[in-house]
Order: structure tokens, then C-alpha cells, then sequence
């Protein structure tokens, strides 16, 4: 059966962009334009990754967005796809446990990353 | 040379010594500064002798662990912050929760430094952290000066600029690619999305124009007797074909000459943001209705719509550089999110005000008043 990826953006270009890439990598998608809906859409749905954008309807939507999904999925991986670290030089490290306990990311990527990289994260995340 | 002074935190006496030693023969050269920085580090072993630290030292760099004897450390950061001190705070801590995450980011702390670190970890920090308090302050003093330099205007800036950038070349790879095939009818979605966001770039750009126009130090203001009623008429022609497009009738229910001595460019400026905001964020088949009257040596310009209206936490941040009130019913409409805040910064050299009323789903009223005679 396919994977189903949960989408999450404000900038709608972004959103259809990357489910379309997402798409094409064979698998299937959900996509929410904010923290809200896709609020909404796991209280019934579980997706089998989620990738969320940091700043949407506040600076922290992505790590709020995070936090709630791992609560209800503590198995689901988590990418946030973030502009912010080269702009601001915000330096965020996912891998150690200290850090793990409260940004509940899995991975950090930059938004401008390549296709096949993109594919290959997603790939190992969902280990396959 | 010059030396920032670092402040580390830390019940453990040997986190501290490390640290000491890390920093010890540590450089930091950045390519604006005309010398290099080094460190020179102070100690504390609990959040109250920090404080004490703090008030007598005044150091510029504090490395803060949460977990201390006594006060915690996002007590001490909380201090900082109250005392408006100009120091940069990192965390270094296991953090319990999101929710202390959140608040030290929202209280001030510039960074996290997760616990242990190796050393070229707290030293690329602190690379980091020294740069980007140098062009703070080198900002800072450049604005003293009178030079107008933005540091922080000019990142959010590239940031809105590259928004729409990346996503038009996007659009452009997968035509590039022929992802939907060779008919360039499947493509129409991605042009029209391509062309609007070219027009929310170029309105970024026209406002930035006229941003700069009011901060270039010496506004050339060009001060005459003003129709003010004339300049709404002109105004709202400007907008009447996208009001048109957008089903919205504006009215405007003054018909005689209301003058008073202003800059017409400014005043131009100040009724186009409002008409065109009235428009933008109004319903189908909605109204906007501008009044322009003289009372009581004040000139009021009125401009109500039957719009989306916002709440009173949007209408808080309204007149910020940048901000867009983001939700439902604003998501396929752009704009710079600049609009109000030059006309903020218009209304202030007229020592005028601004007057905000606005009921979600029922519309917003706008409200400029300006005194005639100014000094
Ligand atoms: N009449 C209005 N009704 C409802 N919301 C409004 C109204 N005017 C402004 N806003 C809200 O305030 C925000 C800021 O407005 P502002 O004019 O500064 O920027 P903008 O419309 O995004 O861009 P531009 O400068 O290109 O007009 C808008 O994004 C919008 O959400």
C-alpha cells in the first residue's frame, strides 16, 4: 500500500509544488494551508510523515504543529522545512536526545533542497 | 581588538572551567569588522549571583544553563529581558518541554546550545552569536547617526523577496520539464500563480519606493493647498477597474472641496492603501463607502468597508513592516504587508493618528485624522 505524506504550508505555491514532487516520488498526500487544519485533519487522519513549514499562522507554528502530532503519533517522522536558519542563523541540532525532548522534529531541511535528496531523507525516514 | 565579555552559568564548576578553556584562544573575524573579537569570560555558579554578575558587570554574551540550584535559568532570562539589557542569551540545557522552548524563544533567548556540547559546537555558536551582535550594534549606532540601515528590515525583506522567487521557479522547472506534457494548456494554473505572484512583488517593490522616499533623512515634501476630496476622486478611478473585477462598489459620499496644506504625493499614498485595502479584503458583492470631512481644525478621512473585518489580536499587529494577518480568508490575496506601515509612518509626520475599528466577517472602518495646521 502507498505511504501518505501529510503536507502542511501557507504559501500555496509551496504546498502544490511539493506535493506534486511528493507525488511523484509514489506517494500519496494530504495537504492543510496552516497549523488549524491540519489540526483538524490528524485528529482523524494518520499520515505516515508529515512535513510542516515553521512559520505559518505564528513564528512556532511548525514546532507546535510538531509537538501535537507526535503526541497523538509518537511514531510518525516529522520533517520541517524551514527558509529561517540561513536568514536568521538559527542553528538547530535534531539528533540529540537533549534537543529531541523538545523540538519534535526529526529533521531539519532547507526549503530549496533538491528532488532526489528530498526523496532520499523522506526514503530513510520511512525506511524504506 | 576588541572584547565581549561571556557570562557562563552553570552549577557544575567543571562545565565552567571547560568552557573557560574553549574560549579561551578563541578569535572571532568577520569580514565588516575592521578587528577581531575575542572573549573574556566571567562565572556563575546559580541564577542569583548571575544576576548579581549581570547588574555589575553588564556582560554581552550570557551561556545559560535552566537547570540551577536555586532560581531557574529562565528566571534569569526573564530578568534580562524585563531590564531591557542589551545582552544575547543562549540556552544550554535539556529542555523539558516545548512550552519552555517556546517561551525562552519568545522571551529573548537568541539560541540553543544542547547539553553536553562538543567545543566546536559552543564555538560556532558563539561565532554566530559575536556577528550577529556586531551588526546589531554597529546598526544601532549607524541609526544614532542618522544613517538609515536595516538590518533586520533587510532580512525579512530578502525573505519576502525570495518567496515569491522560488516559488515562480518552481513553477518554471516544471514546465521546464514538461511534467504535465507538451500542451501548454495544462499549464495555465501555474502561469496565472506565476503572474500573481510577479504582481505581489512589483506592489513590495512600489511600496518599498515610497518607504524610502519617507525615511531618506530629508523628506522633499512639497507642502500646497490640497483638495483632499479631489485626491480621493482620483484615488478611487485607480481603483475602480480591480474593484470592478472584484464585485465591491466604492462610494464617495463627499462631494465638495475639502482643503488643507499637504503634500499631495503623501496624501495619495495614504488614501490608495486604504482604498485599495478596503477592496482587497472585501467580500463579493461588498461596499466601500470614503468620507472626507473638516472638524474642529482636524481633517478626518473615513474609509469603511463590508469586508472580512479582523480580530483584535490582528488588528494589534497591523501597522508592523511586513505583517500580513494570515488565515482562511486572506490566503489568495497578496500584498507586502507594507502598505500600513507607511502610511503609519505619513501619518506621524502629520502628527495625526489612526483610528482601527474592525468586526470579523462585517467589515473595518479607518479612520485618519489629521490637524491642518501642523507644528
Ligand atoms: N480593510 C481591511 N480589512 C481587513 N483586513 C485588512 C484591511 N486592511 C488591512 N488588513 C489586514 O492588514 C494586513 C496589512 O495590511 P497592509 O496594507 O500593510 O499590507 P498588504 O495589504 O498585505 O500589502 P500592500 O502593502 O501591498 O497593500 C493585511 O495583510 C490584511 O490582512
Amino acid at each position: 500500500m502507498k505511504k501518505t505524506i501529510l503536507i502542511v504550508d501557507d504559501d500555496m505555491d509551496y504546498l502544490f509544488q511539493m506535493k506534486l514532487k511528493v507525488e511523484q516520488f509514489g506517494f500519496d498526500t494530504i495537504t492543510a494551508d496552516g497549523q488549524k487544519e491540519a489540526e483538524m485533519i490528524i485528529e482523524s487522519v494518520k499520515p505516515d510523515l508529515a512535513i510542516l513549514d515553521l512559520m505559518m499562522e505564528s513564528d512556532d507554528s511548525g514546532f507546535i504543529l510538531a509537538y501535537r502530532i507526535k503526541r497523538k503519533y509518537p511514531d510518525v517522522p516529522i520533517i520541517i522545512a524551514t527558509a529561517v536558519t540561513a536568514e536568521t542563523g538559527m542553528s538547530f541540532d535534531t539528533t540529540s536526545d537533549e534537543s529531541q525532548q523538545w523540538i519534535k522534529a526529526d529533521l531539519f531541511l532547507d526549503k530549496g533542497i533538491r528532488a532526489d535528496q528530498l526523496q532520499r531523507e523522506i526514503n530513510k525516514l520511512l525506511k524504506i | 581588538m576588541a572584547e565581549y565579555k561571556v557570562l557562563v552559568v552553570d552549577d557544575e564548576a567543571g562545565i565552567r572551567m571547560g568552557t573557560r578553556r574553549i574560549l579561551q584562544n578563541f578569535k572571532v573575524d568577520y569580514p565588516f569588522m575592521d578587528e577581531h573579537i575575542e572573549f573574556v569570560i566571567l562565572e556563575a555558579g546559580t541564577g542569583e549571583d548571575a544576576i548579581e554578575i549581570i547588574d555589575r558587570d553588564m556582560p554581552d554574551i550570557i551561556l545559560l544553563d535552566n537547570k540551577l540550584p536555586g532560581i531557574q535559568g529562565i528566571e534569569v532570562l526573564e530578568y534580562v529581558k524585563k531590564k531591557l539589557y542589551d545582552i544575547v542569551v543562549v540556552m544550554i540545557t535539556s529542555y523539558a518541554s516545548l512550552e519552555l522552548a517556546v517561551k525562552a524563544t519568545r522571551d529573548g533567548a537568541y539560541d540553543f546550545i544542547p547539553k553536553p556540547f562538543t567545543p566546536q559546537e559552543l564555538r560556532s555558536s558563539l561565532e554566530n552569536i559575536t556577528k550577529q551582535l556586531f551588526l546589531k550594534r554597529m546598526t544601532q549606532k549607524m541609526n544614532k547617526e542618522g544613517k538609515q540601515i536595516r538590518f533586520q528590515f533587510l532580512s525579512v525583506l530578502s525573505h519576502e523577496l525570495k518567496a515569491p522567487l522560488n516559488a515562480i521557479e518552481g513553477y518554471l522547472k516544471i514546465m521546464d520539464e514538461r511534467q504535465f506534457g507538451d500542451n501548454i494548456h495544462a499549464y495555465q494554473e501555474m502561469i496565472n500563480r506565476s503572474l500573481d505572484r510577479i504582481t505581489g512583488m512589483r506592489s513590495l517593490i512600489m511600496d518599498l519606493l515610497d518607504l524610502t522616499k519617507i525615511e531618506s533623512g530629508s523628506p522633499v515634501q512639497n507642502f500646497q493647498p490640497t483638495d483632499i476630496t479631489a485626491i480621493a476622486r482620483l484615488s478611487l478611478d485607480t481603483m475602480r477597474p480591480y474593484a470592478i473585477q472584484k464585485d465591491v462598489d466604492i462610494y464617495l459620499n463627499t462631494k465638495e472641496s475639502v482643503i488643507m496644506e499637504a503634500d499631495s504625493k503623501e496624501i495619495e499614498i495614504i488614501l490608495n492603501n486604504l482604498i485599495s485595502n478596503a477592496v482587497k479584503y472585501n467580500k463579493q458583492g461588498g461596499r466601500v463607502d470614503i468620507f472626507i470631512k473638516q472638524e474642529k481644525g482636524n481633517i478626518k478621512i473615513t474609509v469603511i468597508d463590508s469586508g472580512i473585518g479582523m480580530t483584535d489580536e490582528e488588528k494589534s499587529r497591523l501597522f508592523q513592516d511586513f505583517v500580513r494577518i494570515k488565515n482562511q480568508k486572506t490566503r489568495n490575496i497578496t500584498g507586502s504587508g507594507l502598505g500600513l506601515s507607511i502610511l503609519k509612518k505619513i501619518v506621524e509626520m502629520y502628527h495625526g493618528e489612526i483610528e482601527v475599528q474592525s468586526v470579523p466577517d462585517q467589515g473595518t472602518t479607518f479612520t485618519i485624522t489629521l490637524p491642518q495646521d501642523k507644528q
